[in-house]
């Protein structure tokens, strides 16, 4: 037994206890213990690291009051959380309300069900995983709705629209380019899609990160993921500025919570996925290094993107609703199409030097050329006030 | 090229953020309880009254004519007239407040107070650390918590101390002359000889 397997060990002996009718549902419910418990600490740390980095983005230190370097300040969040008064609107539709924070959480948690954690160490091993992993990340837009139609508030309403918007529309790019490593591996299971990009060539692992269109199928998959969560810049359902906090304005205490659980945990599947598809999952970046146990390899990457997810919110301001539409439609769209011909020139090129260059330029071509005729083309002036003056 | 821009833009954050660990005089942040900004001279919150001297109830400036009650926009002074009367800095019987209430709470610092007040008898301090737990007994500040000393004044807002002072002392260097010239012009009519004015004489009844 190694270190690697240690989990997945414990987990085989306390099933071997049990009964052997109970053993398929003790071994689910051991699977869903571990990961609601790793994934909410890992909740609690991204909230605390997150405010400290964009502190420190902004030249502030942050939280550091509660605990040795403010560590413990998720506790008091959380403390503070659950002893606010839990607020409904008169108006409101309770029912729905009630049930909007629960349908959020829930399938975010559904969602990291297929994701592979480590070697052995996924709670179910499904065929059509990556299809299961967006069915049900789908279902977070329902959430989003009843929660901003049920608070009877126009701005929650507003905030909801936007966020209906927003997500229908990247969720065309993010399963676009998602489909890409699916046709090169033949297979819609997570576990075969990071069996796929278990070998080194010379120094390189071979993850899909380093080809042309797994490059640019991984920044687009990033962007739309980055939509999907509603994180900075494409905050615009919460637009704190603008509609106040979008869907969310009339939650409070735990119930707001929960919403931003869901938040995160949304951001930490989509990633984990992510990593699952591009990084090559839990496999080490170098072969010298493959001792390290295969969840520490995962658990970095994800860290890794969180990080670059808290880097991104703390550089770009937030987008203009027709800006988002545009960068959706007009270039996440047809890069995402260009990106999937290019995945399949790759795939019937014999490997080399010229397939790395052709598909290469096939994909940065139509960048450089959606970027210089989309963006860059428009005369903008000094705006001219006719009567305002 | 497109995402130039974004580039550029990660790259300053990723600078503030590693140079934010490495020069300490990145960060602007005071760490408030610790340490504190130091007080611009200008600043202001609520009013107090000044006394001169040691004692706070002999050297208090304010002689109550009220004048700051009724200006007062939101209506947050309360005072109430002494019957007897104590000698103010030049020496003359003044009234003085036997109570003077401010509701600090109410205040709003617009310092028409001070505008208004003939005696320079209230200013405007620079304490802002007031909170309470108790929101009704606590925020009415009363006489005693309200009178603090003209060297305290100084010490918070010099200049204007400086300029206030000087009027104060040519104020009473006026009234120490005039006292003076009076008590002298007193004393000149005590040593003349008495005028000799002759006795009128009983005047008649009936003529007015």
């Amino acid at each position: 037994m190694s270190l690697d397997q240690i989990f997945v060990f414990l987990k085989q002996v306390v099933v071997g206890w049990m009964p052997l009718q109970c053993q398929p549902l003790v071994s689910a419910i051991l699977s869903v213990a571990a990961i609601i418990g790793v994934f909410a600490s890992l909740f609690a740390i991204t909230t605390v690291l997150e405010r400290k980095g964009l502190g420190r983005i902004q030249n502030r230190y942050g939280p550091n009051r509660v605990g040795p370097y403010g560590i413990l300040q998720p506790a008091a969040d959380g403390i503070k959380a659950l002893i606010k008064e839990d607020l409904v609107p008169r108006a409101a539709d309770k029912f729905v309300h009630f049930i909007a924070p629960l349908v959020l959480v829930a399938p975010v948690f559904l969602a990291l069900a297929v994701v592979p954690v480590g070697r052995n160490m996924v709670a179910i091993d499904m065929d059509g995983g990556v299809l299961f992993f967006f069915a049900v990340g789908a279902a977070t837009e329902l959430a989003v709705f009843m929660a901003g139609w049920s608070s009877r508030n126009k701005y929650s309403l507003l905030g909801a629209m936007r966020a209906i918007a927003q997500m229908i529309s990247y969720e065309v790019p993010l399963i676009l380019s998602a489909v890409t490593v699916v046709m090169m591996v033949g297979s819609l299971s997570t576990v075969k899609i990071v069996e796929a990009q278990a070998g080194y060539t010379g120094w390189l692992p071979d993850w899909y990160v380093f080809t042309p269109w797994g490059f640019a199928g991984f920044i687009l998959f990033m962007i739309a993921a980055m939509a999907e969560s509603n994180r900075s810049p494409f905050d615009l359902p919460e637009g704190e500025s603008e509609i106040i906090a979008g869907y969310y304005i009339e939650y409070s205490g735990f119930k707001f919570a929960l919403f931003f659980l869901g938040e995160y945990i949304g951001m930490f599947a989509v990633s984990g996925l992510g990593i699952t598809l591009f990084l090559g999952g839990w496999h080490a970046p170098f072969e010298f290094l493959t001792w390290v146990p295969s969840y520490i390899w995962f658990f970095g990457k994800l860290l890794a993107l969180i990080a670059g997810f808290i880097w991104v919110r703390g550089t770009l301001p937030r987008l203009r609703m027709d800006q988002l539409m545009n960068f959706a439609w007009k270039f996440m769209l047809p890069m995402a199409l260009i990106n999937l011909f290019a995945a399949g020139v790759w795939h019937f090129m014999p490997p080399g030097v010229v397939r790395w260059a052709v598909c290469a330029g096939l994909v940065f071509g139509p960048y450089a050329l959606l970027g210089r005729t989309l963006f860059e083309n428009k005369n903008i002036t000094k705006r001219v006030y006719r009567y305002a003056e | 090229m497109l995402g130039e821009g974004i580039i550029k833009g990660m790259a300053e954050t990723a600078r503030n953020f590693l140079g934010s660990y490495v020069s300490e005089d990145r960060l602007t942040t005071v760490q408030y309880p610790e340490e504190r900004l130091p007080q611009n001279e200008a600043a202001r919150n609520f009013p107090f009254l000044v006394f001169d001297g040691k004692d706070p109830h002999i050297g208090l400036r304010c002689v109550a004519c009220q004048i700051c009650e009724k200006e007062c926009p939101p209506q947050c002074i309360y005072i109430v007239k002494s019957k007897d009367k104590k000698p103010d800095y030049i020496g003359k019987p003044q009234f003085y407040p036997s109570v003077f209430d401010i509701d600090t709470s109410v205040c709003m610092s617009c310092q028409i107070c001070v505008e208004v007040c003939p005696f320079e008898a209230i200013k405007m301090d620079t304490e802002y650390e007031l909170s309470t737990s108790d929101r009704f007994g606590e925020l009415l500040l009363n006489k005693d918590k309200l009178a603090k000393s003209n060297e305290y004044y100084q010490k918070i807002h010099p200049t204007e101390a400086a300029e206030v002072d000087e009027r104060l002392a040519a104020e009473k260097a006026k009234a120490e002359a005039k006292a003076k010239a009076e008590a002298e012009a007193k004393a000149k009519a005590a040593a003349l000889p008495k005028p000799t004015v002759p006795i009128p004489a009983a005047v008649p009844a009936g003529a007015k």
